[in-house]
């Protein structure tokens, strides 16, 4: 069974990562990775995974523009992790996060994918904007916005009935 | 009970006072989740950082949600069926970064998916409106387009 990688940050990023992931896991083993710990409770078959491996998710350092820094570590760290769980495609909904994930990933060869967030309604994230140049497959959920090797297939919004 | 939520990132005083305005003249309780606001209302009830499930307790127990444009609690709106009015935060007022979430809401409201307000008459209006209803529901999962798209992208 094929391996999937999938990592988010806490919030919007995380709740539209687990309803493109969950789907995933019906054909694949997925492994999780996100900033906070409570995000592992929203999992099902929640395990962590320390150094000794054996669980399905990860907690890896969160940081924003202001303590950019931070990606430093957290970068080696996913790249410690990343090549521990040797996926054959590593998946993101963002934010920065989930940028050094996929940078991660795409420095060890694997397949990288970036669904950008709903909320980018104009234009690509500027994660987004820097995953394009190197990922494997990027998404917007717009489909205006789909042009210059940006792909649209649908949103992580599937709207059942209208009033 | 109306269920606010500002999100956790930054303050939005400009909601809440205008809510706090509004609230007299509404026969109904108003919670409000908020984060290091700097302003204290008056005729609603605030709560800093709610653990996840209280939050979930809450958001069950409201007949209606008011919330800036995080994608998060649009997502958790839509799929347990609760009405929900976007007030989207404006970085013109160093409410946010960025105004996208003015263009998000723009574009669900386009697609006809949330209510939107961008200042008290707006609001105040879908607020006194006897019963608003959700305006269109969504699945559990992304879009089968999407999943699909996605494994034939792994398989290849």
């Amino acid at each position: 069974m094929k391996k999937i990688f999938a990592a988010a940050s806490i919030g919007g990023h995380w709740k539209q990562l687990l309803r493109i992931a969950q789907p995933l896991e019906e054909r694949y083993e997925v492994v999780y990775a996100s900033t906070h710990p409570k995000c592992a409770e929203m999992i099902e078959n929640s395990r962590s995974s320390h150094s000794t491996g054996g669980g399905n998710f990860y907690l890896i350092p969160d940081f924003s523009r202001k303590d950019a820094w931070r990606l430093v570590p957290a970068f080696f760290r996913l790249l410690r992790v990343l090549w521990k769980e040797h996926p054959d495609a590593v998946l993101t909904t963002g934010a920065a996060p989930g940028l050094i994930c996929l940078f991660a990933a795409w420095i060890l060869h694997y397949k990288t994918i970036w669904v950008d967030s709903t909320a980018n309604a104009v234009h690509l994230s500027a994660s987004g904007r820097i995953a394009r140049r190197f990922a494997s497959r990027v998404y917007t959920q717009w489909p205006d916005l789909a042009q210059h090797g940006v792909c649209y297939a649908g949103s992580v919004w599937s709207i059942m009935n209208k009033q | 009970m109306i269920f606010v939520i500002t999100g956790t990132q930054l303050p939005f005083d400009r909601l809440i006072r205008i809510l706090d305005d509004i609230a007299p003249l509404l026969d109904e309780e108003i919670v409000a989740q908020v984060n290091g606001s700097g302003y204290l209302p008056h005729h609603i009830n605030t709560i800093d950082l709610l653990p996840p499930d209280e939050f979930d307790r809450l958001f069950r127990q409201a007949r209606l949600i008011v919330a800036h444009a995080g994608i998060g609690t649009i997502l958790s709106a839509l799929q347990y069926q609760k009405p929900i009015i976007i007030f989207p935060r404006i970085a013109a007022q160093g409410e946010h970064r960025n105004e996208h979430q003015l263009a998000t809401a723009a574009k669900m409201s386009e697609a006809g998916w949330v209510y939107v307000a961008h200042d008290k008459e707006e609001l105040k209006a879908l607020l006194l409106k006897p019963e608003l209803h959700p305006l269109c529901t969504i699945g559990p999962t992304a879009s089968e387009s999407l999943i699909q798209s996605i494994t034939d992208f792994i398989e290849e």
